[in-house]
């Protein structure tokens, strides 16, 4: 067998498939295989290649040329002009632009991002186990199981590692909580509930990379002392789900599930859960009561899950991002992982750029990033030259930020100075024609579809916000309403039981303070 | 019978019933939940009745009432919202002659509103079934609509 001069990886998300993915896939091979270069070229699929919004996309390496909107019908001309006579299809190449306003560095997807939690993401064939093994996949599960679970515990919390769902709890200090109660049983889950608008980082881990969410999850259990853990991943995400299911069967084929995993003694099992379309399930004890078969209706918090959580039994539950975090932690210690970031938020963060910019996607960057280079830099700026006027940032429990904020580094202490909140990492940009009280018309039916109903202030606080900012856009506005919009919003943050109706807040007042010239007109 | 081996898959505890009740509706030609059906959940989990009811009502991807072959699910989220996903859901609807929630008398689809899909790189967005189209134009949809009417 001959070496192979190029690989050709396709990308198969489900945005890419819903492109035609799989069409692009079969004629390349045929195309391919016809003029005889099947040895020479090697076509491999592979998860998202973090660009979006630009169909099928193709990565060829060692060339590292990038092509967008592939149509099956494209596929004769790259084989034929790329890897027959070697002139890459100059149209079909994603462009890398210069724009002096971010110092002529590299805007868009190519821009430089620092690579953690996607490391593998687009690289590695994510129903693959080898693939994953062959990126130094499970020896930080090895070696975790050489050192005891405190010795665990203590590195992932000397790493300063902070939930990566939103809130931004130190994960080893949760960890310590549960391994410290003390209980027949304990459980560890992850929470693969993204259900936040704008928001598909978690998704993009599920497809692109499974190993290593599995192989965080065992870490997790034996820190902490748990035997069994559960993946709860929204029933919409139909190739999640499949990706998962085969990531477990392979890693069980392996050894590195089930009993006595790689000698050790420790024995752990996973088992997915579905969930049926219940934003509220994201929330950490709606999640607890859905999966025991229940409504998603949260509990009452204390007692707190790492005491009182699945079952009645101590519970660490994280985020897919938080856990995807782990290896590479427990592989190059915590001291390398506080070279990213910030001193009070060391690491990297996934960010989902949406909207009115040139490049939208998914990139992942050092903490304290500023917003401006997110939305400039990798987002490559407003689409059609147009003005910047807001960022809804942090999904819709975020903020609406304007333009003087542009330069705030993004990490979650920075941002509680501005009110603000990193939420799940979604930044929804708007150009100058968005219309903020449209947007939070939106977001305010949002919460109101959401709201599970359990508890009264968020149950009717958000029918009567709704209601409100509705009459507000057909201009049957009172003066006062706006202030009733403040209040209410308030009375839900201090009376809601769960974080739904808490966080109600932060667009509600942002967009009102921010933005208020827009309301104006619609009280007068 | 089909559904008691479909039963049996699962262990009869009751953290089981989601995964039940998806597997029951996913068996069933008009993608809902039956009266028996919930019936059926509830004497194998030794559950009353009234809970199962309550569990199936809650969640968005259940349906108590018969459903279109194909589930047209229209992402309403924010970032869909602002790439005009009010122009898609008119467009579908008119298509379509009904409304969200509502099913075509010859029983071929169904239109419903989701919560976000995740795939907001390409938005607006819908999923058909388990199919998801993104870049969405009035004209696409109609399209994409048309070839399932016609089998294709």
């Amino acid at each position: 067998m001959r070496l192979a001069r190029s690989h050709v990886l396709v990308s198969i998300d489900i945005e890419s498939v819903a492109s035609g993915a799989w069409e692009v896939l079969k004629r390349l091979k045929e195309e391919i295989s016809r003029r005889g270069l099947w040895e020479e070229i090697k076509v491999l699929e592979t998860g998202t290649l973090g660009v979006t919004g630009l169909g099928v996309v193709l990565a060829v390496y060692p060339e590292r040329i990038y092509y967008g909107k592939v149509k099956p019908e494209d596929c004769p001309r790259i084989v034929e002009e790329h890897f027959l006579k070697g002139r890459p299809v100059q149209d079909l190449i994603i462009k890398e632009e210069v724009v002096r306003a971010v110092r002529r560095d590299l805007i868009g997807p190519m821009r430089e991002q620092k690579r953690v939690v996607l490391e593998n993401s687009g690289i590695i064939d994510p129903e693959k186990i080898e693939e994953y093994l062959a990126r130094d996949g499970y020896t930080a599960l090895e070696k975790a199981l050489s050192l005891t679970p405190d010795e665990v515990i203590a590195e992932v919390k000397k790493s300063g590692l902070r939930g990566r769902g939103g809130a931004g709890f130190p994960t080893g200090i949760k960890w310590e909580g549960a391994r410290k109660a003390s209980a027949m049983e304990k459980f560890i889950i992850c929470n693969a509930d993204e259900g936040e608008p704008g928001t598909f980082k978690d998704r993009l881990i599920l497809e692109g990379d499974p190993h290593k969410l599995i192989e965080g999850l065992i870490i997790a259990g034996y820190a902490v002392g748990a035997r069994k853990g559960y993946i709860y991943i929204r029933g919409e995400y139909a190739l999640s789900l499949h990706r998962m299911h085969k990531a477990i069967e392979d890693a069980r084929k392996y050894g590195l599930l089930g009993e006595d995993i790689l000698g050790s003694g420790f024995s752990f099992n996973l088992e997915i859960k579905e969930g049926a379309g219940a934003y509220v399930c994201g929330e950490e004890t709606a999640l607890m009561e859905s999966l025991e078969g229940k409504r998603g209706n949260p509990r009452i918090k204390p007692p707190y899950p790492t005491v009182v959580g699945l079952f009645g039994s101590p519970t660490v539950i994280n985020n897919v991002e938080t856990l995807a975090n782990i290896p590479a932690i427990i592989r190059k210690g915590a001291d390398w992982f506080r070279t990213m970031g910030t001193e009070s938020c060391p690491g990297t963060k996934v960010y989902t750029i949406l909207g009115d910019v040139n490049f939208p996607g998914l990139i992942e960057v050092e903490m304290g990033t500023t917003l401006y280079e997110i939305i400039f830099g990798y987002g490559g700026g407003i689409k059609g030259g147009k003005k910047f006027k807001a960022a809804l940032v942090g999904g819709a429990a975020g903020v609406f930020l304007p333009e003087s904020l542009l330069n705030v580094r993004m990490d979650f202490d920075n941002l509680k100075q501005y009110k603000a909140v990193l939420g799940s990492g979604a930044i929804l940009v708007m150009s100058q024609e968005a219309y903020i009280p449209k947007m939070l018309h939106s977001v305010l039916y949002f919460f109101r579809h959401e709201s599970c109903g359990q508890c009264s202030p968020c149950r009717s606080g958000t029918r009567e916000l709704y209601r409100i900012s509705g009459h507000l856009l057909e201009r049957k506005g009172k003066a006062e309403d706006l202030n009733t919009m403040v209040k209410l919003s308030e009375a839900l943050w201090y009376s809601s039981l769960c974080p739904l109706g808490q966080s109600l807040i932060m667009p509600v007042k942002s967009a009102l303070e921010n933005f208020r010239e827009e309301f104006l007109p619609l009280v007068q | 019978m089909e559904k008691v081996r479909i039963l049996k898959r699962f262990e009869p505890r009751k953290e089981n019933l989601l995964s039940l009740l998806h597997a029951l509706q996913r068996s069933n030609p008009q993608n809902y939940l039956e009266e028996e059906d919930l019936k059926l959940a509830a004497n194998y989990l030794s559950l009353p009745l009234s809970f199962v009811s309550s569990v199936a009502t809650f969640y968005s991807m259940f349906s108590l009432k018969p459903r279109g072959k194909y589930i047209v699910r229209i992402c309403e989220s924010p970032p869909c919202h602002l790439v005009g996903a009010e122009s898609i859901i008119d467009a579908v609807s008119n298509f379509l002659g009904i409304k969200v929630g509502e099913t075509t008398p010859d029983g071929l689809f169904t239109l419903e509103l989701s919560s976000c899909l995740g795939v907001c790189g390409v938005a607006p967005a819908m999923m058909v079934n388990e199919e998801v189209y993104g870049n969405l134009t009035p004209e696409k949809v109609r399209s994409v609509l048309n070839d399932l009417r016609r089998g294709k």
